[in-house]
């Protein structure tokens, strides 16, 4: 069963669990797995259009699944999901 | 709180040295404690991607933060916080740093490096509840 890492800042609203088992043949059937046994999940990793929010990365073990088939990448077991927020900044205004 | 042990705050200030002009970056990896203080306990040196703007932008490869989870997981460490600099600028968070922050109860560490040499260092924490109302809060640093 595919594991879903979950960052430290989302535990808060998936059981203070660090990784969740979901079921899942695809990476959209895994996320959607997630957010119905956590349901408080869902306004942190997408916006009000119901897609993932631009700073939600969303990895299939060390590759990132927009440059695979997106929600539609197959999961097979032992396969990793990462939850990555981006990390980014900077000072000032650009000159 | 942040408990840092001194070699660590060592390390990521001399990064901020070895990248200027450059913003330096990188991650903070230790323990989330009962009493909401956290303690590092290791430091991960990042690349900094904004190849673009690299003077006054940082970004953090996704990759490369999965790799350092991973291997921090195996220590039974987690991702604390996040550390970079502002060359020439304040060892204070910026619009910028704030709109691209979303990891909430981690410290934000800056360090204000002047003519390579670092400066003052600066810890924030990112408190709130959702991208709506975070903001940076003040976080006292203790050496330990």
């Amino acid at each position: 069963m595919p594991q879903i890492h979950i960052p430290s800042p989302l535990r808060q609203y998936s059981g203070k669990q660090a990784s969740v088992d979901v079921p899942a043949r695809t990476v959209g059937e895994a996320l959607a797995g997630l957010v119905s046994l956590h349901p408080d999940l869902k306004r942190h990793l997408y916006n009000d259009d119901g897609k993932l929010r631009a700073f939600v990365n969303v990895y299939v073990n060390d590759e990132d699944m927009r440059y695979l088939q997106k929600e539609a990448t197959a999961l097979k077991d032992g396969d990793t999901i990462s939850i990555v927020p981006s990390i980014a900044g900077g000072c000032c205004v650009i000159i | 709180m942040l408990k840092i042990p001194q070699s660590a705050y060592i390390s990521l200030r001399q990064h901020g040295e070895e990248t200027y002009p450059h913003e330096c970056c990188g991650v903070l990896l230790g323990r989330f404690e009962d009493d909401g203080s956290k303690t590092v306990s290791h430091v991960a040196r990042c690349g900094n991607m904004r190849e673009d703007s690299p003077h006054n932008r940082y970004s953090i490869d996704p990759k490369e933060l999965i790799r350092i989870q991973r291997e921090g997981r195996e220590r039974g460490e987690d991702i604390v916080g996040f550390y970079h600099s502002h060359p020439d600028h304040p060892a204070q968070w910026s619009t910028t740093d704030l709109a691209e922050a979303h990891w909430f109860g981690c410290s934000y560490v800056i360090t204000r490096v002047e003519k390579s040499a670092a400066t003052i260092t600066n810890s924030f924490e990112l408190t709130g509840s959702d991208e709506g109302d975070k903001k940076f809060v003040d976080e006292r640093t203790d050496m330990v």
